[in-house]
């Protein structure tokens, strides 16, 4: 059981300017093995809130739930992965993954089995003991989805994990994601601007509004799973799709008007 | 899945084909292309060789008496070289100039690197120390000899303090600078991974800094041999910079050319071995080479 409940979350920072309202009452609850995924324009706060979740940001108003406990600080149970990789560039990629059971003390075969067990399944085979700099994009990130995963957490946040990545390594990261979700059935929160990758991976999508930050739908991805490059010329993909780009789309455009009001 | 077949390229004809230029623009005028390497060393021997014997025609060239003793040749220098080496302890000086930057710059760097470090990670150390840091820094080191001069006398505690001041004022805001790049997500993704704040901060924020500290050291390490002479220059018993003053006195142009060489060499020492020392402990890092 590995569930996640983010109630009524709210965010406002001070700026000179006065008082900026970055997320809005923002509850959603991630079950256990749910894939969830966010979406939303840029600037909506969706990052901010997965922050919030890993226990990096203090909300201004709510908190986050694991397993129905109240959690204060971030910790080994919601392993996180950032768009920048952030890989320690001084361990090779097998210390890296072990970085997490290191800390833990875990027994030193152990750490082994566990990195050795990721490397293969993240296709690292080779670069086991090669530095982050010898890692292509792609690469990196599976460096640090293992990472994350070596841990073992209850949790897995995502934020936008392939944004940095060009369309075809991106399309095969995802697909690679998916299995590794099927075996693993981690709960999963996955940040994106993305929306075919929201639907292509997502259980659930949460489609965010722009400043304040809410959740202004939430749609359930009833695409049967395993899911294959086959899904995203499916006619539900599309239709899905062009429900989200929709919604977005209106909000984008409600982003643009507001900042211009303001300026 | 759908697969397009790879269109299939035609060979272009071989006397069709344009040939690949590889003129002198194309090589050595395009922004940032790398050179041959034979062209490399070719240059850089090169520029040795120019620089020699421009200073040898030169030397050539003053026909006065007088200015011949003010522009010695090359040879004459390395000569002259060999005798304050042989006949006027010269290495005794060296010793001593070495000895007093090490004890300096080491002295600076053990405060400098650790408060640096606090600085750039700790916001209120940060704004504690930071204000009177930055206004000495703008205070040259030198300035400070006659003050010190008369605070210290002119034994080695007074060189040693030139030094500090030199190294440690530049050198702590340079640290603090360099921990203060940290990426934020680095330790953000550590403490996902379980990591307590210290062990943030001695298994991550630490070692991503070391390798631009001690880059660091390396360019404020150049800095101390200024300082070290300009001290020796105001007032010193022995030294390479009461070495050069003497040999002003004596009209001495190529003494003081040879321990201006000397020292140059001596920095070329201290960088390589700092390079050495940058290649050996962290391997991980790409450097464009220099």
């Amino acid at each position: 059981m590995s569930e996640i409940q983010i109630a009524d979350v709210a965010m406002r920072f001070r700026t000179r300017r006065g008082e900026v309202r970055a997320l809005e009452r923002i509850s959603l609850t991630v079950p256990d093995g749910q894939f969830a995924c966010i979406v939303g324009p840029s600037g909506c706060g969706k990052s901010t809130l997965l922050m919030i979740a890993a226990g990096l940001v203090t909300p201004t108003e709510g908190e986050v739930l694991l397993n129905g406990k109240v959690t204060l600080e971030p910790g080994a149970d919601r392993g996180m992965v950032f768009q920048s990789y952030s890989l320690f560039p001084w361990l090779s990629v097998r210390r890296n993954i072990e970085f997490g059971p290191e800390i833990k003390k875990a027994p030193p075969p152990d750490r082994r089995k566990t990195s050795s067990e990721l490397i293969r399944l993240m296709r690292l085979d080779g670069f086991a003991d090669a530095y982050p700099s010898a890692l292509s994009g792609g690469m990196k990130q599976r460096a640090a989805i293992a990472r994350a995963l070596a841990n073992d957490p209850e949790v897995l946040l995502m934020d936008e994990p392939f944004g940095a990545l060009d369309a075809q390594t991106r399309q095969i990261m995802q697909e690679l994601l998916t299995d590794i979700w099927q075996r693993y059935r981690k709960t999963v929160l996955f940040v994106t601007h993305d929306i075919e990758e929201a639907i292509f991976l997502g259980d659930v999508i949460y489609v965010m509004t722009s400043r304040p930050g809410r959740i202004r739908t939430t749609l359930k991805v009833d695409i049967p799973r395993p899911r294959t490059f086959d899904t995203l010329t499916g006619p539900r993909f599309t239709e899905l799709r062009n429900q989200v780009v929709g919604i977005i789309h209106e909000e984008s455009l409600k982003a643009v008007e507001s900042e211009l009001v303001r300026a | 899945m759908s697969r397009v077949p790879a269109a299939r390229v035609a060979p272009v004809p071989s006397a069709a084909r344009p040939r690949r230029r590889r003129g002198f623009t194309r090589t050595y005028l395009t922004p940032k292309q790398a050179i041959p390497r034979r062209a490399r060393v070719i240059l850089a021997v090169g520029s040795f060789v120019f620089v020699v014997g421009v200073w040898t025609l030169l030397a050539a060239l003053v026909q006065n008496p007088l200015s011949a003793l003010f522009v010695p040749s090359p040879y004459q220098v390395v000569l002259t070289w060999w005798d304050m080496m042989v006949n006027l302890a010269f290495y005794n000086d060296v010793g001593w100039s070495t000895f007093r930057i090490l004890a300096g710059f080491l002295l600076a760097a053990v405060v400098a690197v650790p408060l640096g470090l606090l600085m750039g990670s700790f916001e209120a150390v940060r704004s504690f120390f930071n204000p009177p840091i930055n206004a000495i820094r703008y205070m040259p080191a030198s300035a400070f000899i006659p003050l010190l001069i008369l605070l210290q006398g002119l034994g080695e505690d007074e060189k040693i303090t030139i030094i500090w001041i030199g190294v440690f004022f530049q050198l702590v805001l340079m640290v603090m600078d360099i921990a203060h790049r940290v990426p934020d997500e680095m330790l953000n993704v550590a403490y996902t991974l379980g990591a307590s704040r210290w062990t943030v901060f001695y298994k991550v924020f630490l070692p991503a800094t070391f390798p631009e500290v001690v880059d660091a050291l390396r360019i404020t390490m150049g800095w101390a041999w200024t300082y070290l002479i300009v001290a020796e220059l105001v007032a010193a018993e022995h030294g390479i910079g009461s070495f050069i003053l003497i040999a002003e006195r004596y009209l001495r142009a190529d003494r003081i050319i040879a321990a201006i060489i000397t020292i140059g060499i001596l920095g070329l020492i201290t960088d390589t071995l700092f390079a050495v020392i940058h290649r050996l402990a962290f391997p991980y890092v790409q450097k464009v080479r220099a």
